[in-house]
């Protein structure tokens, strides 16, 4: 049971904040780190595996220092974004170098158990530089994977991946944090990180913008106001429709023609809307959202 | 040292293209000692005419700052080292692997040939031919602790090596008495000189025991460096 403790941590490069002020402890099971590109999930991860030094305050691995401390690597696996790997050798090569590199007694064996764990048996003595995105990112899971380490970092792991492979690493993933591992992983996409990780962490601009079981990320995203663009048959009768009803907050008629609409609760919206055009005799032509952006419900998120 | 990283990095410097300039400098040297001697004939001054400008000034750190790139560069470009930074392995044990590779592919593909381009121009008296392989063993071992440290620092090793290579090395050292004192390939030829006493490559003061010890701190320090440098690597690149 190793735990990740994040101190009032902040990084940053001259003038520039990556990470500001975050404090967040990572235990065993998946724990999901979600945000939009940029927002730090990159710089976390390096600080989270000692390839980074924290501007101020500390991080640890079950109380050890993280930074310049080589010997925390006996139970870290770190899967790193970059793609480059050692092409020149074979996926069973370089398995096995790694396997070498950790002083394992019998590394030819790891090597072999951490292929078939991320089923890459049959692809095993091809060149690296011959794999595909999907094989390369396999690749590197088993390297990580092939001292059996206690935590295990992957920063981006399903970038690139295709639905199958994506569906396989979840379940590994899944499995490795049923296993009593402390198993991170980064990514900017909400319904990904959810189906893995029960525990999310969410940063945005380098502020750990929010932190919870995945259900309540999940409402404290959808609840937030949503904007709508409608067009109807009648704007202005279907304006006063909706302002009857909890779940909008504002209806605009646009000069133009057409109706702004603000929803707090995207559920009930989506019903409510249909039902009140229809009773009012209403033709709905067009409905829009205009701000589904990530960073807007990100941006949601730090100012709630 | 450590096994797995020497082989590793064997693989890296033949396995590219750069690589192949390791095979070809030395062949020219040897093929340019095979020229002189049937123009020149065979004698210590052809090889003292030849072998200090192209042997140890041209080809020892080429061929150094080759192996030395290439051995480290590309990973801490590419950020493939990250495979061997996490591990639990000192960075010290890590630097002196690379060093080791690098320093291997000097003495195969500088040392050896420098030897033999001796053998070749003065083939009578073995003695300088040996004097002047002992004198590269020492600066190869120097240039290559030294190229490794400039691969962990900067993504431009290359051509700083290279201006240092051509500048310092060669046509500063060679107008400007007093850099000899500082540069590597002079200590060299000190070196060379208490082998074998004929030859007289550079000006008496600059002895055996200065370019002996000057060599071992410089190697001991670029390492060093070096391994420091790793310590500090930044996974998400240097701000």
């Amino acid at each position: 049971m190793s735990v990740i403790a994040l101190e009032n941590v902040s990084r940053w490069y001259h003038n520039v904040v990556a990470v500001n002020d975050v404090s967040m402890t990572i235990g065993p099971g998946v724990t999901g780190l979600l945000g939009p590109n940029g927002a730090g999930k990159s710089t976390l991860i390096s600080l989270m595996s000692g390839f980074l030094a924290p501007s101020a305050g500390s991080v640890t691995l079950d109380g050890k220092r993280l930074w310049r401390n080589p010997e925390i690597y006996r139970v870290i696996g770190l899967v790193p974004e970059r793609e480059a790997l050692f092409d020149y050798l074979t996926g069973r090569q370089f398995v096995t170098a790694n396997a070498e590199l950790h002083r394992l007694p019998d590394p030819g064996a790891a090597a072999h158990h951490a292929l078939a764990v991320v089923e890459m048996t049959d692809a095993q003595d091809r060149a690296i530089s011959t794999y595909s995105k999907g094989m390369r990112q396999r690749v590197k899971m088993a390297s990580a994977l092939v001292h059996d380490p206690a935590v295990l970092l992957l920063d981006e792991p399903f970038n690139g991946m295709d639905p199958r492979q994506r569906m396989h690493l979840m379940e590994l993933l899944r499995r490795m944090g049923a296993e009593g591992r402390t198993v991170l992983f980064s990514s900017h996409i909400l319904e990904e990180v959810e189906q893995v990780a029960r525990q999310i962490e969410v940063v945005v601009a380098g502020r750990h913008a929010a932190s919870g079981d995945f259900g309540a990320i999940r409402r404290l995203m959808t609840d937030r106001p949503n904007r709508y663009v409608l067009r109807s048959s009648d704007d202005r009768a279907l304006a006063s429709a909706l302002l009857t009803d909890p779940s909008v907050r504002g209806a605009t008629l646009r000069t133009q023609g057409g109706l702004d609409v603000e929803a707090s609760d995207f559920g009930r919206f989506a019903q409510v809307l249909p039902r009140l055009a229809r009773d009012h005799s209403v033709r709905l032509l067009e409905v829009a959202p205009t701000d589904e952006s990530l960073e807007s419900v990100f941006a949601y998120l730090v100012s709630s | 040292m450590n096994a797995t990283i020497v082989r590793l990095g064997v693989r890296a410097v033949l396995g590219r293209r750069r690589g192949i300039m390791l095979f070809i400098l030395p062949v020219i040297l040897i093929l340019l000692a095979f020229v002189v001697r049937a123009l020149a004939g065979e004698g210590t001054d052809t090889a003292g005419h030849l072998l200090p400008p192209l042997g140890l000034h041209v080809l020892l750190p080429l061929v150094a700052l080759i192996a030395a790139s290439s051995v480290l560069a590309p990973e801490i470009d590419d950020g493939s080292i990250v495979y061997l930074l996490a591990k639990p392995i000192s960075r010290f044990t890590i630097t002196s692997s690379k060093l080791v590779v690098a320093l291997g592919c000097t003495v195969v593909f500088a040392v050896v040939p420098i030897l033999i381009a001796g053998l070749i121009l003065a083939t009578g008296t073995p003695l300088l031919a040996v004097a002047y392989a002992v004198g590269a063993l020492v600066a190869g071992t120097a240039y290559a602790a030294l190229f490794t440290w400039l691969s962990a620092l900067t993504r431009h090793a290359v051509v700083i090596g290279l201006i240092y290579v051509l500048l310092w090395e060669g046509l500063i050292g060679g107008l400007v008495s007093g850099v000899r004192w500082v540069s590597i390939s002079w200590w060299a030829s000190a070196i060379a000189e208490a082998v074998d006493d004929r030859l007289r490559l550079v000006s008496p003061d600059l002895g055996l025991p200065y370019a002996v010890i000057a060599s071992v701190i410089v190697v001991a320090g670029f390492v060093l460096l070096a391994a420091r440098r790793l310590q500090g690597f930044n996974l998400t690149g240097d701000e």
